[in-house]
């Protein structure tokens, strides 16, 4: 049984729960088992955001991801938090823009991609959550490349156009990213 | 159909609607929100009625205003909010008016925290207000069953002309899974002949009282009322078993505790203990006839809880303690981890391994 257990996490603001968002729409687009669980209350009012997400084969039990299969960090405090929890031989997903520091554990697999600055350098600059997406879809094949516009067609209104065509860039950045 | 992805709070508001609910009267508490904005955009395009009222208290009242009018009407709020509006609750059920009143738990006492929690079992379960009553307590599991159950609530109060809880926590009420909101199914149900709709010389007068001086009258009304939950839990029952077929070991959990458990229960399989899950949907009536029989063939139980072993009173009660019963707690609002649970079961586990 194939099951991906998504924790991402961030400053409030960074899209944390909208990127949560897209990939469980990749999911259900795939016909699989999906769960989405925001953090609430006065941590995503201006603190830590963070967002569990779960893709399974099967029925989901827990909805919450307390050792996640792909962790995804936008920020630093986030990597200080959670690098504990990551599944050994996970992947530990690192926005090196805003994190200085390397991922310490020797069992998991770290990847880094300036997620901020690549989205600043393109004039998209609140989407680097979809950058960060876009190469955890290359690196972990957890959708196919096809999925990710129907996807996005689910996440975002199609009434806004504009804001669809910024995230499809923005994931499209982060997939090409080497 | 589609499948679309909703929160637990939406879920129970889009169903509502599908039921026929058109009005509704809230004020806002966190983590159930989500219900009050949904019916708060959604209801005033279909010709309903939203109002945030000043206060629990008074959006209770108008609940049972609008339930004495004979219109589907809902309620809802967090833990706190359900206290305050207790008095009214009890009023309602005193006045036998059907009407459905959600909460989205939260941890106590007091203001609490906002994060999830069980620890208003005692309070759903035993009536929450004043009196000799009781709702009828739905706990569903996952957003598909807030839809079903939500819908089940509305015809389940006008059947019954009795007050119906959706008991659900943070965790369901914010997370959000793929759900089929398909048509709502009609369901048969008695007229609302009692309702004051005006009677306008053609009847006499419908009178909708909770007031009654004398003890004998209220007695009757009472034992009226009692017959009808005798006959609630005969018919009405809900539950769900999971792996008890072998089981040594029965989990008893709802709502997001009872997700936890099947977690734990595959990991304890693979290690080769024989452990199940029972989980009542209806809290009130509790499935006591179907826990009794588990207790046949079953070692030992453990209520698996968001709360300081509240729940664990009524499958005691159930099963006539003829096995032990361990109460697996976390309370304020902190969650179980799979690995909390199975910590659970292997202690149960070691305790009878020597004697088998």
């Amino acid at each position: 049984m194939a099951e991906s257990n998504i924790l991402l996490a961030g400053f409030g603001g960074q899209g944390i729960l909208f990127a949560g968002k897209f990939i469980v729409y990749t999911g259900l687009i795939a016909d699989k088992h999906v769960s989405w669980l925001p953090s609430y209350g006065p941590e995503m009012r201006g603190g830590t955001a963070n967002c569990s997400v779960i893709v399974s084969d099967a029925e989901i039990g827990s909805p919450i991801v307390t050792n996640p299969d792909i962790l995804i960090v936008m920020n630093r405090p986030s990597l200080d938090r959670y690098e504990k929890d990551c599944k050994s031989n996970g992947f530990a997903f690192v926005n090196s823009t805003l994190i200085d520091k390397k991922v310490e554990r020797r069992d998991v697999r770290p990847r880094y991609i300036p997620a901020t600055e690549l989205a600043d350098e393109h004039g998209i600059p609140k989407l680097a959550n979809m950058v960060m997406v876009g190469y955890v879809i290359k690196q972990t094949g957890i959708c196919t490349q096809k999925d990710i516009f129907a996807a996005m067609k689910k996440t975002v209104p199609e009434r806004k156009t504009e804001l669809f065509d910024g995230n499809m860039r923005a994931v499209q950045i982060g997939y090409s990213y080497e | 159909m589609e499948k679309i992805l909703m929160k637990g709070n939406e879920a129970i508001a889009e169903a509502a609607i599908t039921a026929g609910c058109r009005y509704f009267f809230g004020y806002p508490i966190t983590p159930q929100t989500e219900v009050a904005a949904y019916m708060a955009k959604r209801l005033p395009k279909i010709g309903g009625t939203y109002l945030q009222a000043e206060s629990e208290i008074a959006a209770i009242n108008m609940v049972i205003g609008a339930a004495a009018a004979g219109v589907r009407v809902m309620t809802s709020s967090s833990s706190p909010g359900i206290s305050l509006k207790s008095e009214g609750i009890s009023y309602l059920s005193g006045c036998d008016l059907p009407a459905v009143i959600v909460n989205i738990q939260r941890g106590g006492p007091g203001l609490g925290g906002i994060q999830p929690s069980q620890s208003d079992y005692f309070q759903a379960t035993r009536g929450s207000g004043h009196g000799d009553y009781h709702l009828i307590v739905l706990a569903p599991n996952n957003i598909q069953e807030i839809v079903n159950l939500t819908r089940k609530a509305f015809d389940l109060a006008d059947k019954y002309r009795v007050g119906v809880m959706i008991l659900g926590d943070g965790v369901l009420g914010q997370m959000m899974e793929p759900v089929i909101m398909d048509e709502c199914p009609k369901t048969e149900l008695p007229p609302k002949d009692w309702a004051l709709t005006g009677a306008k010389g053609a009847r006499g007068k419908n009178i909708v009282n909770s007031l009654y001086l004398d003890p004998e009258e209220l007695q009757r009304r009472n034992f009226e009322r009692f017959d009808k939950y005798a006959e609630i839990a005969k018919t009405e029952t809900l539950f769900e078993k999971y792996k008890t077929d072998d089981a040594d070991i029965v989990l008893v959990a709802y709502g997001a505790p009872s997700r936890i458990c099947k977690n734990a229960i595959n990991t304890a399989r693979a290690k080769g203990i024989k452990v199940g899950l029972f989980r009542p949907i209806t809290l009130y009536p509790f499935p006591k006839q179907e826990l009794a029989e588990l207790a046949l063939s079953t070692r030992v139980f453990i209520s698996v809880e968001m709360s300081m072993g509240q729940m664990v009173d009524d499958v005691r009660l159930a099963t006539e303690c003829r096995r032990p019963v361990s109460v697996c707690a976390r309370t304020g609002g902190v969650i179980h981890t799979p690995e909390n649970i199975l910590d659970a079961i292997e202690k149960e586990a070691a305790n009878f391994r020597g004697v088998i």
